[in-house]
């Protein structure tokens, strides 16, 4: 039982390791601001979850897994908070996204 | 009264799981500054329904287990186009109307869409918001309107009957 929950715990570790290197070669590879910030969030949303998912099946139903969850929430609202903060300060700064389709 | 009772109980909750020594001496501690947040807020005005979203509570987990389910297909997508070669983005801008109620269903609306990778809110300007997405087809399944009718039905008055408003 322990074994199988350190595997699946790795796994997790192990997939949000690899979700957080794609966000940043995709920050690499993406052609502007905007299309940046999309590759950002897979580090945020995808990366995050899974490495806390495999933390608290390493700590167990302890308070370090309620923390861990506390943890996990606030981010899961900051972020996006910030995201869009960005976002904003770049389009009034003037920063015109580079678009295919412009639908506004 | 209910939203005040409400904080309370959040914050001594939230002070339980995070705390972890359970000796009188520093359990009286926390129960004071408990209080003393929630007189503070109350002071402040700031205790409402829009502080402490009671009406949220009871449909907030389904909501939670969909938006997961998104944020978790929309990942895999992103992230297979940012890995795979050749250019496979094509970058749309879109104006999506928020048809929520309050500014707190609007605000959970655009921090919904900006958690989904590959669509984040650019600006939100009275009721309409600007979506900046990866793909055409990421936007085109926004203007779909599946999730502003979902975040509109979360935040509907709890007990209140199910009434459909068509989308324009």
């Amino acid at each position: 039982m322990n074994a199988l929950i350190d595997t699946a715990s790795w796994i997790l570790l192990a997939g949000g390791a690899l979700f957080s290197v794609i966000g940043g070669i995709g920050m690499l590879r993406m052609p502007d601001f905007y299309t940046r910030m999309h590759a950002a969030s897979v580090t945020d949303t995808a990366g995050m979850i899974l490495m806390l998912a495999g933390l608290m099946l390493q700590a167990g139903l302890t308070l370090v897994t309620a923390k861990l969850v506390f943890v996990m929430l606030f981010l899961l609202i900051t972020s996006p908070t910030a995201t869009h903060a960005l976002a904003r300060a770049a389009l009034e700064d003037g920063i015109e996204p580079q678009v295919d389709h412009d639908k506004r | 009264m209910r939203y005040l009772l409400g904080l309370i109980i959040g914050a001594a909750t939230l002070w339980l799981l995070l705390s972890g020594v359970y000796k009188p001496i520093v359990l009286g501690l926390g129960g004071f500054s408990v209080l003393f947040c929630a007189y503070v807020c109350h002071r402040m005005g700031i205790v409402d329904r829009e502080s402490v979203p009671l009406h949220l509570l009871a449909r907030l987990p389904l909501y939670a287990l969909w938006l997961g389910g998104e944020i978790a297909k929309s990942n895999w997508d992103v992230a297979k186009r940012i890995v795979l070669p050749e250019r496979r983005i094509s970058p749309t801008i879109v104006r999506l109307r928020a048809h929520q109620s309050s500014e707190l269903g609007q605000a959970i609306f655009a921090n919904s869409i900006t958690l989904t990778p590959g669509t984040v809110t650019v600006a939100l300007r009275s009721g309409d918001a600007i979506v900046h997405a990866i793909t055409e087809d990421n936007a085109t399944d926004m203007e779909g309107g599946d999730m502003d009718q979902r975040v509109r039905r979360l935040e509907r008055p709890f007990g209140a009957p199910a009434r459909r408003e068509e989308t324009p």
